[in-house]
C-alpha cells in the first residue's frame, strides 16, 4: 500500500492545517471565557461586591415547606442543602410529569387516529387548545382559576378515612414501620415475587419460541407474588401501620402531603406536553407505510396485536427523537413553578437564596449547570433507548 | 476576509480585557444624559405606582423627583425603571439606574457586601401579619402550624423564620414571585396568613376581593427602615441623594413647605432657613449643585410631611404618633443640620 512519497510542504498539509485551525479556535474560546471571567471578578471587586462559594456553608435563614426526601431543619441546614432540595423538587415534578405526559400523549395520539369521528375530533380539539396557549398562562390558570377556588378549605376537606383533598393539597396516610420482622418479610416476599415473574416470563417466552405453546408465565408470576405477600402478612403480621392525617388548628397535619402547587404544576405541564407528544405519536404511526398494515391484516392479526407487534415498533423510530426534546422542554418549563409557589430550584435557589446572599453570578451559574446536567442525562438515557428501537441495518 | 474577521474579533476581546473606563462621576453622567434613572417597584400604592398615563407617584418616587429638582431645577427630569425585589440590586450595581428608591430595607449584608450605600430613611416600616377574619386569630402567637404567603427576595422571609423559630412555632412558607401573586394566593385560600411590611399590608388589603374579610394583626415583628440606595464608590452622588432627603426633612421641621417657600425665601431672617434655601452660605456648591438646590426640591415636590400626607396617609397610615413623625414630635426621623 506504499503510495508516492508525500511531496507537499508541511504547511500545506490539510491534516496539519486542520489541527492548527482547531487549536487556534480552542485557544481563542478559552482565552475569551477566561477574560470575561477575570474581567467580571475584577469589576465586581472594584464595586465592592463580594463573591465566593463561602455562603454555601452558611445556615439558610428561611423556611422551606416541601422536601419529601431531604431533611430541612430551620436554623441548622445550610444553603448547600437548599440547593439540593431545589434539585430534588425539580426532579420530582419533571419525572412525574414525563410519565403522565407520555401516557396521556400516547392515548390522545392513538385517539386522533381512531375511526370513530367523535373520538378523533375530541383528540384534535384537545391538541389544538393545549398546545396553542402559553404554558405559564396554563399553569396560572389551573392554579389560581381552577384548583384554588374549586377545592374547599382545610376545614371542609373532601374525603375521609385518612385520604383528604382540599385547596392546600392532597393528604394520604403515611406508612410507618412498627414491626421490623414483618416489614423485612414483606419486602423479601416482594423481591422473591419479582424474581419469580422474571424467571417464569423468560421460561414461557422460550417455550413459545420453541413449541408455539403459550404459557402465561407472567400471569402465574404475579399470582405467586400476591400469594407470597399474603403468606408473609399472615405469618408475621402487618408490615406497616398507617399514620392518618388529622385536621390541626389551620391545616392537616401528619400523613403524606402533596401540596397543591406541585399538583397544579404537574397537571399543567402534563396536559401541555401531552398535546405535543400526541402529535408525534400520530405522525409516527402515520409514517408506517400502508403496506405494513395490510400485510399484518392479511396475516389475520387482531387490531391490538397488529399495533403492538407490527406498527408501534416501526413507529417508535419516528416518535422517540422528537419526544426526547419534549421531555427536556417539560423539565425546563418546570422552572415556571415560582409563579404558583412550588419550591423548585429556580424558586429556592435563584429566587430566595440569590436574594438573601446577593451571590448572583455563582448562583445563576450553578443553576445553569443543574439544568444542563438534567437535560444531558435525560437525552443520554433516551438516546440509548433510541438506539435499541432503531432499525438495525445489515 | 476570514483573517479580517478574526482580527476584529481579537481586537474586540482585547477591548474586553482592558479595564472598563468609567472615570465620569454619576453626577457628570446624569447631567450629560439629561435625566436621572430611578429604580422603583412594579407598582405599590403609596410608594411608587404609575397612574393611567404612566406617571409615577408615591413617596419613593418623590425622592427621585426631589433629587431631579435639586440637580436640574426640574423635577420631571426623571425616568423610572420598574424592578422586582430580585432585580433591584443588580440593576443598581450594574449602572442601569442611578438611584434605587424601592421600599428597600437597610441591612448589614446589603450595605457591606453588595456594593451599595444606604442614604437615609424615607419610611420606617415593620413586618406584620394579615389573617382571614374567619379564623378568629387575635395575635401572632396563635399562628403555630399556619401556611404563610410571602413574596420572594425580601427581608420578611428571614424575619418570619427567625420569629417562628424563636417562639418555638412551626409554619409552612408559600413563596410567590411577585406581590400580586402573593395577594392572589392569599385571597384564593392558598394560605392562612399573608406577611409583609405593614404599609404594604394596608395597601394589599384594599386590593382584596373583600377587604373586610381580612384583619391586620397588631404585632410588629421586625425593623424595616426603608430608604433610597446608591452605588458604592461615588461619595459625591451619595452625599447629594442623602442631603436632598435631609433637606426635605429639615424643611418639614422648620415648617418650610411648597406653599410658603417663595415667601420665606424673600422675607425670612432665620439663618437656618436662609442656608436651606441658598440665600446665605454656599451649601449647594459644597454638594456640587446650584445654590437653590433645596429650594427647587421643596418648591416642586414639597417637604417630607407633604410627601407623606399626599402618598402614604391615604392608605390609612396616620403619621401622628408613628415612628415616622419627626424626632421633636415623638417619632424617629432626625435630619442633621444644614450648615
Amino acid at each position: 500500500m506504499a503510495g508516492p512519497k508525500n511531496t507537499v510542504a508541511w504547511h500545506r498539509n490539510p491534516l496539519i492545517r486542520g489541527i492548527f485551525a482547531q487549536l487556534v479556535l480552542v485557544l481563542l474560546v478559552v482565552w475569551g471565557i477566561s477574560t470575561i471571567y477575570a474581567n467580571t471578578v475584577a469589576n465586581m471587586e472594584a464595586r465592592g461586591i463580594q463573591i465566593g462559594f463561602g455562603f454555601l456553608n452558611e445556615v439558610a435563614p428561611f423556611g422551606i415547606a416541601f422536601s419529601p426526601f431531604i431533611d430541612f431543619n430551620l436554623g441548622e441546614s445550610t444553603y448547600l442543602t437548599v440547593f439540593f432540595i431545589g434539585i430534588q423538587n425539580t426532579i420530582i415534578v419533571s419525572v412525574f410529569g414525563i410519565i403522565a405526559a407520555t401516557i396521556l400523549g400516547v392515548t390522545v395520539g392513538i385517539m386522533r387516529l381512531s375511526a370513530n369521528w367523535f373520538v378523533s375530533k375530541i383528540a384534535t380539539i384537545y391538541i389544538e387548545v393545549f398546545r396553542n396557549i402559553p404554558v405559564l398562562l396554563q399553569i396560572m390558570f389551573w392554579n389560581f382559576a381552577v384548583f384554588l377556588p374549586l377545592l374547599p378549605g382545610p376545614r371542609e376537606s373532601l374525603g375521609g378515612g385518612g385520604f383528604f383533598l382540599n385547596n392546600r393539597g392532597t393528604y394520604l396516610p403515611k406508612p410507618v414501620v412498627e414491626n421490623a420482622t414483618a416489614n423485612t418479610a414483606f419486602w423479601l416476599a416482594i423481591a422473591l415475587g419479582i424474581i419469580a415473574i422474571y424467571v417464569l416470563h423468560k421460561f414461557s417466552a422460550r417455550r413459545q419460541e420453541q413449541t408455539g405453546q403459550i404459557l402465561r408465565g407472567k400471569l402465574i408470576g404475579f399470582g405467586l407474588l400476591a400469594a407470597l405477600v399474603a403468606l408473609a402478612t399472615i405469618i408475621f403480621g402487618a408490615p406497616f401501620a398507617f399514620e392518618a392525617p388529622v385536621l390541626g388548628r389551620f391545616n392537616m397535619t401528619g400523613g403524606i402531603e402533596i401540596p397543591l402547587p406541585l399538583f397544579a404544576l404537574w397537571f399543567a405541564l402534563t396536559t401541555y406536553t401531552a398535546a405535543f407528544i400526541a402529535e408525534q405519536v400520530r405522525g409516527g404511526i402515520e409514517a408506517v407505510t400502508k403496506g405494513q398494515w395490510e400485510a399484518a391484516g392479511a396475516l389475520g392479526l387482531s387490531r391490538s396485536h397488529l399495533l403492538k407487534l407490527v406498527i408501534i415498533p416501526q413507529a417508535m423510530r419516528v416518535i422517540v427523537p422528537p419526544t426526547i426534546s419534549q421531555y427536556l422542554n417539560l423539565t425546563k418549563n418546570s422552572s415556571l413553578a415560582t409563579a404558583i409557589a412550588y419550591e423548585d430550584i429556580v424558586a429556592l435557589w435563584t429566587g430566595t437564596s440569590l436574594n438573601q446572599t446577593g451571590q448572583a453570578l455563582i448562583i445563576v451559574a450553578m443553576t445553569v449547570v443543574v439544568y444542563e446536567l438534567l437535560s444531558l442525562m435525560t437525552s443520554i438515557a433516551l438516546n440509548i433507548y433510541n438506539k435499541r428501537v432503531q432499525l438495525v441495518e445489515r | 476576509m476570514k483573517t479580517g474577521k478574526l482580527i476584529v474579533a481579537a481586537v474586540a476581546l482585547l477591548g474586553l480585557s482592558a479595564t472598563t473606563a468609567s472615570a465620569a462621576t454619576t453626577l457628570e453622567a446624569v447631567k450629560a444624559k439629561g435625566h436621572i434613572q430611578c429604580g422603583v417597584t412594579t407598582g405599590l400604592a403609596g410608594f411608587s405606582a404609575p397612574d393611567d398615563k404612566g406617571v409615577y407617584s408615591g413617596i419613593d418616587a418623590d425622592v427621585c423627583y426631589a433629587v431631579a429638582a435639586a440637580v436640574f431645577g426640574d423635577k420631571n427630569k426623571v425616568k423610572f425603571t420598574p424592578l422586582t425585589a430580585k432585580e433591584r440590586f443588580t440593576a443598581l450595581a450594574s449602572g442601569e439606574i442611578d438611584i434605587l428608591s424601592r421600599n428597600t430595607t437597610h441591612t448589614l449584608t446589603r450595605d457591606a457586601s453588595l456594593g451599595l450605600n444606604f442614604t437615609y430613611y424615607n419610611y420606617i416600616d415593620g413586618q406584620g401579619f394579615m389573617v382571614k377574619k374567619s379564623l378568629g386569630v387575635k395575635g401572632v402567637k396563635e399562628l403555630d402550624g399556619a401556611k404563610i404567603c410571602i413574596q420572594a427576595g425580601t427581608t420578611t422571609e428571614l424575619n418570619l423564620a427567625d420569629y417562628f423559630r424563636t417562639n418555638g412555632m412551626k409554619f409552612q412558607p408559600v413563596v410567590y414571585d411577585t406581590s400580586i401573586q402573593t395577594r392572589e394566593g392569599f385571597d384564593k385560600g392558598a394560605c392562612d396568613v399573608l406577611t409583609s411590611d405593614k404599609s404594604q399590608l394596608a395597601a394589599l388589603r384594599t386590593e382584596l376581593k373583600d377587604p373586610k374579610s381580612a384583619v391586620i394583626l397588631p404585632e410588629t415583628i421586625s425593623k424595616e427602615p426603608l430608604g433610597p440606595v446608591v452605588r458604592q464608590g461615588d461619595d459625591q452622588w451619595f452625599n447629594i441623594v442623602k442631603w436632598v432627603l435631609f433637606a426635605v426633612i429639615n424643611a418639614d421641621e422648620m415648617n418650610v413647605s411648597s406653599k410658603n417657600v417663595d415667601d420665606l425665601k424673600a422675607k425670612t431672617t432665620n439663618p437656618n432657613i436662609k442656608r436651606l434655601l441658598g440665600t446665605e452660605g454656599d451649601m449647594g456648591k459644597k454638594l456640587g449643585l446650584s445654590a437653590d438646590w433645596a429650594y427647587n426640591a421643596i418648591k416642586q415636590v414639597g417637604n417630607y410631611d407633604e410627601m407623606y400626607q399626599r402618598n402614604v396617609a391615604p392608605l390609612g397610615l396616620s403619621r401622628d404618633g408613628s415612628v415616622n413623625a419627626l424626632w421633636s414630635k415623638g417619632g424617629v426621623l432626625y435630619a442633621p443640620p444644614i450648615r
